[in-house]
């Protein structure tokens, strides 16, 4: 019993692991910005969340306590993986994109990331310079 | 035996993870990919610090790594929009 359940253990261990150096592997040798977003957000966020599984079994089973700290980590970090992506999109078409070359925004005008507003003096231009004050 | 083999081997793996987002902080030519090698730096630094609280048996380790997940979280929402607005607190 106790074999089969370190071999489960050891098997998420395993697996995370290779998660884990997949998703930075992805953040250096992908060649687009947005392709890059891309490997560490999933990849890595999947790969802990496996080692978090591999941890609650093996207090579980090998130290009699059930412990779900482990499992509030986990949900932490797929609540704020999706927000920060989203954050580090959304500066980077700040930055880098114009609105023509964009998709069409749908019902809205315009696309929210790009729209200037005059009065709004913290606001900066698209060209990453400070709006006039 | 066999856990304590697969417990290094994520070492290892999360350890060359490590090592390659620091390359990545290193020579990014953009500030938006220096953040996200910043927050995959957190994310892999929670799992090294979750991995050695496994290989002592203590739980010392998951409240510190709640602790850092949180502020990798917080401040890389404080970069991403310190370079979107030019401020952080409006």
């Amino acid at each position: 019993m106790e074999l089969i359940v370190e071999i489960v253990v050891a098997f998420f261990l395993v697996v995370s692991g290779i998660f884990g150096f997949t998703g930075s592997y992805g953040l250096i040798k992908l060649g687009d910005p947005m392709s890059r977003l891309h490997a560490p957000t999933k990849a890595t966020t999947l790969g802990v969340g496996g080692l978090l599984i591999a941890a609650i079994v093996s207090t579980y089973v090998f130290h009699d306590h059930l412990s779900l700290h482990e499992l509030l980590i986990t949900l932490f970090l797929f609540l704020a993986a999706p927000v920060t992506a989203h954050f580090i999109a959304k500066a980077h078409i700040h930055r880098h994109e114009k609105a023509e070359d964009l998709p069409d925004p749908g019902p809205d005008p315009e696309w929210a990331v790009l729209h200037h507003d005059p009065d709004d003096v913290h606001r900066r231009t698209p060209t990453g310079n400070e709006s006039a004050r | 035996m066999i856990l304590t083999y697969a417990i290094y081997f994520n070492f290892a793996c999360f350890g060359a993870a490590l090592l390659m987002t620091l390359v990545q902080v290193v020579s990014a030519r953009d500030i938006g990919d220096r953040i996200l090698a910043l927050d995959t730096m957190v994310i892999n630094v929670i799992a090294l610090l979750v991995l050695y609280g496994m290989l002592a048996g203590t739980a010392v380790y998951f409240e510190a790594s709640m602790i850092i997940a949180m502020l990798g979280f917080v401040s890389t929402v404080a970069y991403a929009r310190f370079i979107l607005r030019g401020n952080i607190i409006e």
